[in-house]
């Protein structure tokens, strides 16, 4: 069953188009990714999703309701981890989540019982009431993440997780994520620009760009498309033979820059006596299964790190702090 | 069945005006400075401004030290109403303003819960000045000043009225702006204005034919004029209009509010 289905849905700001026809179904249960550079309209999808910016065009349903006629049940229904931070750094972290919990109509004792429990599973029980200024970055994310979580949302939407964090931080909220999925059961939309994540937590994935789904499939379906292995092969400013390479008859994709050629290979390992010996002399080789990042590159032609700038969470969230209240 | 889930709904609105109004009250209690801070001021106003030009001022029936503690009343409830408005904009400019849109409350209770944390403010500095006002006047440092219970409680109630529309004033302002840096801007161009043209520190009769409409048409001088009749018991306009200017605009900026908020950008 789809909890959420994704209808044409679109928003233009002036002249650039944000989110391009998105149409997508997602069943309930689901960890759901949405992977893509920075600007590829994801922060706006979840934006719309969560019924905070108003589309262009198109709808969408979640857990039934419809975005725009029946914005307040599909409120109802949804928790949010926004990609910037969204607590307030004058009150404690238990103020934060008591103040939640008002905000969602939770009777006093629940909100009471289910404080307890949320800052239990993110592991801030101990620092309840420090004030949140006085957080790290992690800590601060684990909080809202908590937030997210505390009204036993049908949905919860997570952006971009772990951006800024450093990659201690960044395991950490991994963990949590994983194990809230494990003992809470609810279905998950996380959007993310590190492919590490997105391979390590969703089920099943979309590939964004430009607003626009260029693949949609399991991480491990994705990297199949690439037929397995990388190898790269340092060849500096020798004269790899390619054609030889491209005779053998198993390499699927071929590709010459800066002095390395990149082979997608099928059993690269079993198979690389023979690549050595077509390509003639290397300098240098390395083998590794297919990255998401690889399969981005199929698709979009680019690299996703290179259109990928840090910053953000980080960076605003000093900018907030250094401006007083 | 359609009645049982209006009675929730309208319990869940009531409990997120409750959720605002808290946050905004710990964010309060936090900033002791900024309680301070909305003290000293006004009473500077009053004792140096007050006691400097009183020597050489005459208003007929009362001294100017005395003749200028309601204005200077309304004055410090105007300025730190609006100023409240440039939270919004804080807000905004972290995504705590899109936790709080996206929980399944109206937006008229976002609103509503606002107002009542920034009237809360204001009443809580008005009841510090007011008993300043006790305290300085035992001392005969406000002479002419003859505070009554009854006086004192009635003034109470207007400055919690006009801090409920000058807060609603703020905020839509807040809605509409997206730096704090535009908000002093604009909220400067709004504040000296109304204040000078209040009546704060003068009185309506004898006014010169130009000012006179724009006094008539800036809102605070009603509620300047409510507090003179309570506090000094005499005034220029009948206490009855004050109050229905006062009610009536507090009502039309409520509803502008509410509708600044439906349309509000996160
Ligand atoms: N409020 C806005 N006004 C104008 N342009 C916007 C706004 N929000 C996002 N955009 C633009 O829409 C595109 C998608 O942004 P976003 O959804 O934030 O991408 P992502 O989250 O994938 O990094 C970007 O080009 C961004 O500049
Ligand atoms: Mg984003």
């Amino acid at each position: 069953m789809a909890i959420i289905e994704i209808d044409h849905l679109t928003k233009r700001f002036d002249d650039i188009v944000a989110v391009d026809d998105l149409t997508l179904e997602i069943a309930d249960g689901e960890f759901f990714g949405l992977l893509g550079p920075n600007g590829a309209g994801k922060s706006t999808t979840l934006l719309m999703l969560t019924t905070l910016v108003r589309p262009t065009s198109g709808t969408a349903r979640v857990n039934g309701f419809d975005l725009v006629r029946q914005a307040g049940q599909v409120r109802r229904s949804i928790g949010i981890v926004f990609q910037d931070p969204s607590s307030d750094d004058t009150l404690t972290g238990y103020e934060n989540l008591k103040l939640h919990g008002m905000l969602y109509g939770m009777p006093p004792a629940l909100r009471e019982q289910r404080i307890v429990e949320v800052l239990e599973l993110v592991d801030l029980t101990n620092r309840k009431d420090s004030i949140v200024k006085h957080y790290s970055g992690g800590m601060r994310r684990r909080l809202e993440l908590a937030r997210g979580l505390m009204h036993r949302p049908k949905v919860l939407f997570l952006d971009e997780p772990t951006l800024g964090l450093d990659p201690q931080s960044r395991d950490h909220i991994w963990a949590y994520v994983e194990r809230l999925v494990r003992e809470e059961n609810i279905t998950v939309v996380l959007t993310t620009h590190y492919m590490e994540e997105a391979d390590r937590l969703c089920s099943r994935l979309a590939i964004i760009d430009h607003g626009k789904i260029v693949a949609l499939d399991s991480p491990a379906n994705l990297k199949l498309v690439l037929g397995g292995d990388v190898v790269s092969l340092g060849v500096g400013k020798g004269e790899p033979n390619l054609d030889a390479v491209k005779a053998l008859g198993f390499v699927d994709k071929i590709e010459r820059r800066n002095g390395i050629v990149q082979l997608t290979v099928r059993d690269a390992r079993d198979r690389l006596p023979q690549i050595l010996q077509a390509i003639g002399e290397v300098k240098s080789i390395e083998v590794r299964p297919a990255s998401l990042d690889d399969v981005f590159m199929h698709y979009t032609g680019r690299e996703m790190r290179e259109s990928s700038a840090e910053g953000g969470w980080a960076e605003r969230s000093m900018h907030y702090r250094s401006a007083t209240r | 069945m359609g009645r049982t889930i209006d009675a929730l709904q309208i319990r869940h609105e009531i409990g997120g005006i409750g959720a605002i109004w808290y946050r905004e009250w710990k964010v309060f209690l936090r900033e002791k400075s900024r309680i301070v801070a909305s003290a000293v001021n006004p009473i500077l106003w009053l004792l140096v401004f007050g006691g400097g030009l009183g020597r050489s001022v005459s208003i007929p029936g009362t001294d100017y030290q005395a003749f200028i503690y309601p204005g200077i009343l309304a004055q410090a409830v105007l300025f730190s109403s609006i100023f409240f408005g440039v939270y919004i904009v804080w807000d905004r400019k972290i995504d705590f303003l899109k936790e709080v849109l996206v929980a399944p409350i109206s937006r008229t209770s976002v609103f509503i819960g606002k107002v009542v944390g920034g009237a809360t403010d204001s009443v809580v500095q008005s009841v510090i000045l007011l008993v300043l006002g006790v305290v300085l006047s035992r001392f005969g440092m406000i002479p002419g000043l003859h505070p009554t219970v009854t006086g004192f409680g009635a003034a109470l109630l207007i400055l919690a009225l006009t801090t409920a529309s000058l807060v609603s004033v703020g905020l839509i302002l807040g809605a509409w702006m997206e730096s704090p840096e535009g908000f002093q801007l604009v909220s400067s161009f709004l504040l000296f204005p109304t204040f000078f043209f209040s009546g704060a520190l003068f009185p309506l009769d004898r006014l010169p034919s130009w000012l006179a409409p724009l006094v008539r048409l800036d809102p605070l001088t009603y509620s300047v004029d409510a507090l003179r009749h309570v506090i000094l018991g005499t005034a220029h306009f009948a206490l009855g209009l004050d109050l229905a200017v006062m009610v009536g605009f507090t009502v039309v900026v409520i509803a502008v509010g509410s509708v600044a908020f439906q349309r509000m950008k996160v």
